[in-house]
């Protein structure tokens, strides 16, 4: 149990957690936007692939870190895009377009990798984003080590927690969103487009999402492998849910799964003698089913989730 | 004479083979409240879907006076149009979201999307000034899923009104509302047309037409077929030129009312909301007698109609069909113990919609002999039954063999009569038999319900029309919360108030 107490206690733990909710925050958020505007959005994962692999080459290629961030989000948005075609306007079944985005979204990244670097063992490596050592704050005790030495990205997605809260709840925008999610006739009966509020909706989101992929390659790591995001898209789903659709609950819930990932990798270097360390790996995914299923009992659907809409019928 | 604001010259709108709206003209005058009166599938909703831009018409032209009172063409097939042309529609199925405020369901669309800031003071002051003139008193700040039936519709109006409606289209207004609201509703009409707005409001029902209305015009199948001003109107000739004929009038005789054939004694349903809640509940119906239930939808209707079919079990209490005990109560035992039932939603409650109208017929009794032997369905004999029932209870459609769901809401009703009556239920649960229904199928399922109860079958009939209830009821029983009163008077006012929980 000291054990357990010393690691909540220390530095490189908090650090860590932050660390690795950062991909989920930007991928909760996306989804959020998503779901809020009435489409579930299960191009999510393959969107991941597409954002660490856009993002990675680009900046290999010298676009520079944040033309790499640019190049990703605009290659989600992209994507986002043809799940917006075939789900908001054809109305096709967006679990089965969804899941068609995340195939051909992950397979077309791999291509693309291979295509461009046929003959290398050992990935390419960039430089990526580093620690932003902010003087005098990261001298501070413990929140120093904690917050004010993690990279641009992790400060950018906080940031956007704060941005999609806002936009959500205080505009004109955000109200037409979360109308569209719940009843589409609200919003064409007041004259405004349901199908460009879901469309940008999804572009938006899915622009989000690549922005977590592109984290992994750019600030995680400094290399594209295959395999690497690893179902933290299918998390973010689960993670959505989790938070009611609310941006501060999603920030949440995106760092206490971190917390349980990074406690469980400190666990098993404590205890992997007594317990096998898959035990361990499944923790997160446990917990937050757990998590999930006492969350979403009283979950509030957006009424209009996968309900497609077409003009003039009524 | 006042100005014209709108005129509609000559609209027609065919969706496939059926035209829904054929050649027709109207015109609305200024401060005016003009109905429009005809039966359900008269083309009175098409009509004004056309107006509001929601369909294209396939041929005419609408005309709307601006601001100056100069009358101007609109661009059709344009929601966006009619809005700015001053035309605000309340349609028939609230087009609220839920998730928001009345507030913000008001302003959604009137403010520029990429704002960064709202003003949502200004919005609210201007709302409250409109409230203050037309008494459309509604809660703005709380999300509209948490207001009243009578509320969401006031939001409604007030969101046409926000927009500087000149002309109001209220598509069957008080189809949700208890008779003491819908009075309150036609004042406040009565306020803003004072102020200039023009009102054109659809309904079938004659009274609160004769009632409320400055002009009625009538449509028939999709033409306009008479047009008069109320004063001159009376209801009879307006009935004659809504069907097209008569209507045929129920009649019934008083008949003494025989054994029991359904005792609730202290039945309570726990459900997951007040629609599918019973509180302790006795109710009795007896032979030779129709008993009404009357209630404003969501009162617990939804939970009394699950228990006497079976479909849900009591959390206390215990049910009698005629003389026995029901102990397990299952949709099978009711069948069986004599119970025939006519299910709200007949689309989805009903039929079988991919099945055939010869099998949706013998559904219920699928282990019967003459449907079926040694687990083989007897094709034959379920088709000429169907043939024989399609016949006598004037089921028409593609044929016995076709999809049931390709008939009519008046025909698949028909359907679902034909496999009740043939036999000779002695409970029926008619749970909202007309909704939908043109009125010749209407009167046709009150006159199959009265020769039921001549028969000796006893009837609950649960609706939210209290005409029909006052029709067709022996005794009325109000539904309130989950709880049931029975009232001796047949007196619509004392009724109404009661639905609405304001008197004992």
């Amino acid at each position: 149990m000291m054990d357990i107490l010393n690691i909540l206690l220390s530095e490189s733990f908090w650090a860590a957690s932050l660390r690795i909710a950062t991909p989920l925050i930007f991928g909760v958020l996306g989804a959020l936007i998503c779901e809020r505007a009435g489409v579930l959005n299960l191009g999510i994962e393959g969107i991941f692939v597409v954002g660490a692999m856009c993002g990675w080459m680009a900046v290999w290629l010298g676009a520079g870190l944040w033309g790499g961030v640019l190049i990703a989000a605009l290659a989600g948005g992209f994507f986002g895009l043809l799940h917006a075609i075939l789900t908001v306007p054809l109305g096709l079944s967006q679990h089965v377009s969804g899941l068609g985005i995340t195939l051909f979204a992950t397979s077309v990244s791999y291509f693309s990798y291979r295509t461009a670097l046929p003959n290398v063992s050992s990935p390419p490596r960039i430089t990526p984003f580093q620690p932003l050592d902010l003087p005098i704050l990261s001298d501070l005790p413990f929140l120093g080590s904690v917050l004010f030495q993690q990279t641009a990205l992790t400060w950018l997605a906080l940031l956007m927690v704060g941005v999609v809260w806002y936009v959500m709840n205080r505009t004109a925008l955000g109200v037409a969103i979360q109308a569209v999610g719940d009843n589409p006739d609200s919003v064409d009966a007041q004259g405004l487009s349901v199908y460009a509020l879901r469309m940008g909706a999804i572009v938006a989101g899915s622009a989000l999402m690549a922005l977590g992929g592109a984290f992994l390659t750019m600030s995680a790591f400094d290399a594209f492998f295959f395999g690497m995001v690893n179902g933290r898209g299918w998390v973010c789903i689960a993670l959505v849910i989790f938070a009611s659709w609310r941006p501060g609950k999603a920030l949440f819930g995106a760092l206490l799964f971190g917390a349980f990932d990074a406690l469980q990798v400190r666990l098993q270097t404590e205890m992997g003698a007594l317990v096998p360390g898959q035990v361990f790996l499944m923790a997160p995914y446990i917990l937050s089913i757990i998590a999930l299923v006492i969350a979403a009992r009283s979950a509030d659907y957006p009424r209009a989730l996968l309900t497609p809409w077409f003009k003039g019928q009524r | 004479m006042p100005e014209q604001v709108l005129s509609l010259n000559g609209l027609s709108k065919r969706f496939g083979s059926v035209v829904a709206n054929d050649d027709v003209s109207l015109t609305l005058r200024r401060g005016e409240v003009l109905a429009l009166l005809g039966e359900n599938g008269a083309g009175k909703t098409t009509l004004m879907n056309m107006l509001f831009g929601h369909y294209l018409p396939d041929a005419g032209t609408i005309d709307v006076s601006d601001e100056a009172g100069r009358m101007r063409p609109l661009q059709l097939g344009h929601p966006q149009a009619a809005l700015a042309a001053g035309i605000g529609m309340v349609h028939q199925h609230f087009t609220l979201a839920e998730n928001i405020s009345a507030l913000d369901n008001i302003t959604l669309g009137s403010e520029p999307l990429l704002a960064l800031r709202r003003d949502r003071k200004a919005a609210r002051a201007k709302i409250e000034g409109i409230i203050e003139k037309s008494g459309l008193k509604a809660p703005l700040s709380i999300p509209v899923g948490r207001l009243s039936v009578g509320e969401r519709q006031r939001v409604e109006i007030l969101k046409a009104l926000y927009r500087d409606a000149r002309v109001l289209v209220l598509d069957e207004p008080t189809a949700v509302l208890t008779p003491q609201e819908a009075d309150t509703l036609f004042e406040n009409i009565k306020a803003m047309t004072n102020e200039g707005l023009s009102v054109i409001f659809i309904s079938h029902k004659l009274r609160e037409v004769l009632a409320f209305s400055d002009r009625i015009a009538v449509l028939r199948h999709g033409v306009k077929v008479g047009e008069l001003e109320t004063s001159a109107a009376d209801e009879k000739a307006i009935a004659r030129m809504m069907v097209g004929a008569e209507t045929p009038k129920v009649s019934r005789e008083r008949m003494a009312a025989g054994a029991p054939v359904m005792q609730l004694k202290g039945v309570s349903v726990v459900g997951r909301s007040k629609r599918d809640t019973l509180q302790c509940v006795d109710l009795e119906v007896r032979a030779h007698e129709i008993l009404g239930i009357a209630g404003i939808s969501g009162n617990g209707q939804n939970a009394l109609a699950q228990v006497i079919s079976g479909l849900a079990v009591p959390t206390a209490g215990a049910i009698h069909i005629v003389d026995s005990e029901i102990s397990k109560p299952t949709p099978q035992a009711m069948v069986s113990a004599g119970v025939g039932r006519i299910p709200e939603d007949r689309h989805r409650e009903g039929i079988v919609g991919a099945m055939t109208v010869a099998e949706n017929m013998v559904i219920e009794r699928l282990g019967d002999m003459q449907v079926q032997s040694r687990g083989l369905l007897r094709r034959d004999a379920i088709q000429s039954n169907a043939k024989k029932l399609a016949k006598e209870y004037d089921v028409r459609g593609p044929g016995v063999t076709a999809p049931s769901r390709l008939l009519s809401g008046g025909n698949i009703q028909k359907l679902i009569l034909a496999r009740v009556f043939e036999h000779a239920p002695k409970l029926i649960l008619a749970n909202q038999p007309t909704r939908g229904l043109d009125m010749g199928a209407a009167a046709e399922v009150g006159r199959r319900l009265l020769e039921a109860r001549e028969r000796g079958a006893g009837v609950v009939l649960i609706s939210e029309d209290l005409d029909e209830i006052l029709g067709l009821a022996d005794r009325i029983v109000v539904i309130r919360d989950g709880q049931l009163t029975e009232t001796e008077s047949h007196d619509r006012e004392r009724i109404g108030l009661m639905m609405a929980g304001e008197a004992a």
